[in-house]
């Protein structure tokens, strides 16, 4: 290697290594979102990610290091490196890197395998206090949240109790988003005419971003809302206070809200009806010209539903 | 009569304008120029009705390098755009805009940049390999190309008349549905990549057939050079994965055209079908991408480590093996639909395997470097720079495929680095790599060293410093696709990817130069041996450029390394070549009818205008069975012609 090849790449290692220098100061005063979890899954998460990172470092490493250090040691330039212009295969050594890597990929299928099960979205968590359900609905462009129990209702507003499991059911009555809040969880997708279902609980008080993370038209960038997270009592009493709230998410007023809009603000509605959510599901059902118009349609219908998320 | 064309389908928006009228102005000087140097007839009978391998792999990397500057100036304006876009300001591009650029830049960088790129070094490079005169079938060949290119011109009148899809470069539905995008964007988009699609495939049929059947004697499956190899592996999975995108997108066509319910969500139609139908595609679609880089970088490392490639066995073994796996990891690009834990896993742990055959690959690359004697010419500082950047791309896939952690980095920047980190370091960089490699083989001399190597460094610098800060923005929860940015704390990072655009860019502007130098200063560099880089296969052997016919004597072929074996062969004598009559086909400009009808079908069905649409239709048929009753088909060089031309070719001696 001449002295100026070597230089250039020097200068240029450097400069790279001087950026990730910057970045990682510049990150330690920053929100580092996955990597700063804030509920018992998105901490699981973030521990698998590490967990996988250092496994791939067994292999990385070694193929990086060889790499530079041939690229030194077999430079042209060298002439008292050993030259073997005909030797090309070795048993053990290719036997080596079949079967180092295959080691590893067996050790990550068995992490892969059981972490797949325990971090399930579907799977309930274990809470001491009693579920909060949560019914999502993706709207163009902005979320719905409706309480079933409590007969509430919420537009890109999330508030939740800590230490307490939040089982998300997750529809949209729009395009395709994913219904996604970074420091408490992975993401599940919402889609017409079908329900998801996701679990997660917040471990700490405080205010996170959600947002949807499938792109869904024009609006999607500002289809973002905030989770509160407070503490059961704190919790009790945002219910309270919203009761007192003027509006109602009516069957007409939902009509009006689930047409397109952009950048909406929160909003809190004191009432919703019961079957609300199963209405939006069945919006898309309806046309099935099997059970268009009978009244008998809403038992077979559940059942369709149902057997969409078969699981 | 025009269906739903009208004048209002005419650019308004200032930057539309300005791209459009750099259009017409480019177009308008190219006929200009056509017209002042008389050079129509040479470009119809040398270039656009030939069926040249060597002319249409021209051409294919031609077409590329011009979508290369479409699909980069789009990243441009997505890197700046969002920069301008954070927090209270607007930026530059409304969404309406900005959705369609997004999805131009991943529908052009894919299907118009790298599929022509490949199909480019394949076309130029597997005939010569294998010690073929020309491919399989010749006028396929042409056709194919024809298609892409007429695909690559319906891509781009979207930006004239009418606009693009702005629902992502796989345009999942209902989003692409008529309910959500009623105009005509998504029918370009689907047009565009169906005529190209069927170019792809043709093009697969047939260089499986070349491989398969033109091997010249003696050249056994296992003698193949490693690129005619994962060549050959590329082209099944053309073969076999084109026909789904096809099926696919003639679905959503049907779902758009005659209301019909396959992908919609009422009525029984299931979007979630789309999704597993376009990924039993599009994964299979990047190892089509990255298998014929892998091969190239065997090529390389060979030649400029001077050293045999280790472990040749392992290599093909570990290609088959990627390739049979490839089909069978698509639901990773989709975790978060909801499939049940069994399945994720059972996905997630088959994309983890595939590391294995990809490892063993890096692992001989570098045990053919070990003990070598490395020369840093560019070709091999791409192949190094590949090695550094692929590698921590796979491992970052590697990351994404366990569900768990993919639940959490899905549809994030994150991704966005993981794939531009394995297809900018891996299909691209091959690429780069093949071109500088076979360059002086098809033009008869060789690049400015000093300009690719600025130009890989330049590349590989803006790299990392455009898709380091995406990883990172990633892990703080940006979403890919965002028209504006209202985390303030996201903008210095986004600054310093925009910087890493323009490194790339001038990288870009570097390579144009190195084009434009070397071929001032092509006396300098002449390539007079035909064997620039000492290389050990059949494609050396043969003169730089080779004749029209490649070879004038079909070679027999006794080892891995024929050429090097009778170079270095002690006791080789060379035989007094004895010639035989050469039967070449006749150039056609059939292909070029049928792509040109194909470009106004698909035109005339976005637009609905439906009676031309059935009309270039019955033309396209009529062209093909004309053409199947054309029995004039070859032409013969007679072999003392061939002992004239190969004379004067060799200055009077053979």
């Amino acid at each position: 290697m001449k002295i100026r090849t070597f230089i250039i790449s020097l200068a240029a290692l450097l400069t790279f290594g001087t950026l990730i220098v910057f970045l990682i100061s510049y990150f330690n005063t920053q929100n580092m979102g996955v990597l700063n979890p804030q509920g018992v899954i998105a901490l699981a998460e973030k521990n698998l990610l590490i967990t996988v990172f250092g496994l791939m470092m067994i292999v990385i490493v070694p193929v990086f290091c060889m790499l530079f250090f041939f690229m030194w040691k077999y430079r042209e330039g060298n002439k008292r490196a050993h030259y073997d212009p005909d030797w090309n295969n070795s048993l053990i050594l290719e036997w080596i890197w079949w079967l180092v890597p295959a080691v590893i990929v067996v050790i990550l299928g068995v992490i892969t395998w059981k972490s797949t099960h325990e971090l399930d979205p579907y799977r309930p968590l274990v809470s001491n206090a009693k579920p909060v359900i949560v019914q999502v609905v993706a709207l163009n462009w902005k979320w719905l949240f409706i309480y079933p129990e409590e007969r509430i209702a919420t537009v890109n507003y999330l508030h939740i109790p800590k230490d307490t499991s939040i089982n998300f059911t997750i529809t949209a009555d729009a395009p395709m988003n994913a219904f996604w809040i970074p420091q408490l969880g992975g993401q599940i997708y919402a889609m017409p005419g079908m329900s998801t279902k996701l679990h997660l609980m917040a471990t700490k008080e405080g205010e996170y971003q959600g947002l949807s993370s499938n792109y869904s038209g024009e609006g999607f960038a500002g289809m973002k809302f905030i989770t509160k997270v407070t503490d059961t009592k704190d919790y009790v009493e945002w219910l309270n206070t919203l009761r007192t709230s003027p509006s109602v998410l009516s069957y007409d007023e939902y009509t009006e809200l689930a047409k397109s809009s952009m950048n909406n603000p929160a909003v809190w509605y004191s009432y919703v009806p019961e079957d609300m959510y199963t209405r939006i599901i069945e919006k898309y059902m309806k046309h099935d010209p099997d059970m268009h118009g009978s009244p008998s349609s809403k038992q077979p219908t559940v059942n369709s539903i149902q057997k969409m998320h078969a699981h | 009569m025009f269906g739903k064309l009208t004048t209002e389908a005419l650019p308004y928006d200032p930057l539309v304008l300005a791209a459009t009228a750099l259009i017409v102005l480019v177009a308008c000087s190219a006929i200009g120029a056509l017209f002042y140097f008389k050079r129509w007839t040479w470009l119809w009978k040398e270039w656009i009705t030939s069926v040249d391998h060597k002319k249409i792999g021209i051409m294919y990397i031609l077409l590329s390098i011009v979508m290369l500057f479409r699909g980069f100036s789009d990243a441009v304006m997505m890197r700046s755009h969002q920069v301008l876009a954070v927090g209270e300001a607007k930026g530059f591009l409304p969404p309406d805009h900005y959705d369609q650029v997004f999805t131009a830049h991943g529908v052009i960088m894919i299907f118009f940049v790298a599929m022509p790129l490949m199909f480019g070094l394949i076309n130029l490079m597997t005939p010569l390999q294998i010690g073929a005169r020309d491919v399989a079938f010749p006028f396929l060949n042409s056709m194919s190309f024809w298609f892409t290119a007429f695909g690559a011109l319906l891509m781009n009148t979207s930006l004239v008349i009418g606009d693009f899809a702005r629902t992502g470069w796989l345009a999942y539905p209902p989003l692409s549905g008529l309910e959500y995008s009623p105009g005509v964007g998504v029918d370009y988009y689907i047009w565009a990549i169906q005529i190209a699609g069927i170019g792809t495939l043709i093009s697969g049929i047939n260089f499986f057939a070349t491989i398969l059947m033109m091997r010249c004697k003696g050249m056994t499956l296992m003698r193949m050079p490693v690129f005619t190899w994962t060549v050959f592996c590329s082209m099944i999975l053309v073969v076999i994965s084109f026909p789904i995108l096809t099926a696919t997108l003639a679905l959503l066509s049907f779902d758009r055209l005659f209301d019909m319910h396959f992908f919609t969500s009422s009525f029984g139609g299931n979007p979630m079908m789309y999704v597993n139908l376009i990924w039993a595609w599009g994964h299979p679609e990047v190892y089509i991408l990255i298998l014929p880089a892998f091969g190239i970088f065997s090529e390389v490392v060979v030649s400029f480590a001077r050293k045999k490639l280790f472990g040749y066995t392992s290599m093909i073994y570990a290609t088959i093996a990627i390739t049979v796996l490839s089909f069978l990891v698509w639901v990773h690009h989709f975790f978060t639909m909801g499939a049940g834990a069994n399945v994720n896993a059972f996905f997630g742990i088959m994309t983890m395997i595939i590391a294995i055959p990809t490892g063993v690959k890096i692992f001989n690359w570098l045990f053919t470097m070990y003990r070598g004697r490395i020369r840093f010419a560019s070709p091999m500082l791409w192949m190094m720079g590949f090695i550094a950047t692929f590698t921590f791309g796979g491992m970052t896939g590697v990351l994404l495929s366990v569900p768990g952690i993919d639940f959490q980095l899905h549809n994030s920047l994150f991704l966005v680095a993981h794939f531009h980190n394995t297809i900018i370091g891996g299909v691209l960089f091959g690429y780069f790599a093949g071109i500088t490699y076979w360059f002086p083989k098809i033009f008869g001399f060789t690049l400015n060293e000093r300009l690719g190597k600025l130009a890989f460094w330049h590349w590989i610098v803006g790299f990392f410093v455009t898709f380091t800060p995406l990883y990172i923005l990633g892990f703080m929860g940006m979403t890919r696709r965002l028209q504006h940015i209202g985390d303030p704390e996201w903008k210095p990072l986004l600054i310093v990817a925009a910087i890493g655009t323009a490194i790339i860019g001038i990288g870009i502007a570097i390579q144009v130069l190195q084009f434009i130098v070397s071929i001032k200063n092509r006396k300098q560099n002449l390539d007079t041996t035909g064997d620039p880089w000492d290389g050990r296969g059949l494609e050396w052997s043969t003169s730089s450029p080779p004749p029209h016919y490649n070879f004038a004597v079909i070679p027999t072929v006794y080892g891995r390394h024929p050429f090097w074996d009778v170079k270095y062969s002690p006791t080789h004598v060379p035989l007094v070549p004895v010639y035989e009559d050469i039967h070449m086909p006749k150039n056609t400009a059939v292909g070029f009818y049928i792509g040109g009808l194909a470009f106004v079908f698909g035109f005339c069905i976005v637009w609905h205008i439906m009676w031309l649409a059935v009309l270039a239709f019955i033309g396209m048929i009529a062209c093909v069975i004309v053409r199947s009753f054309d029995e004039d088909r070859e032409y013969v060089i007679h072999k003392d012609e061939l002992l004239r031309i190969e004379l004067l070719r060799h200055g009077g001696k053979l």
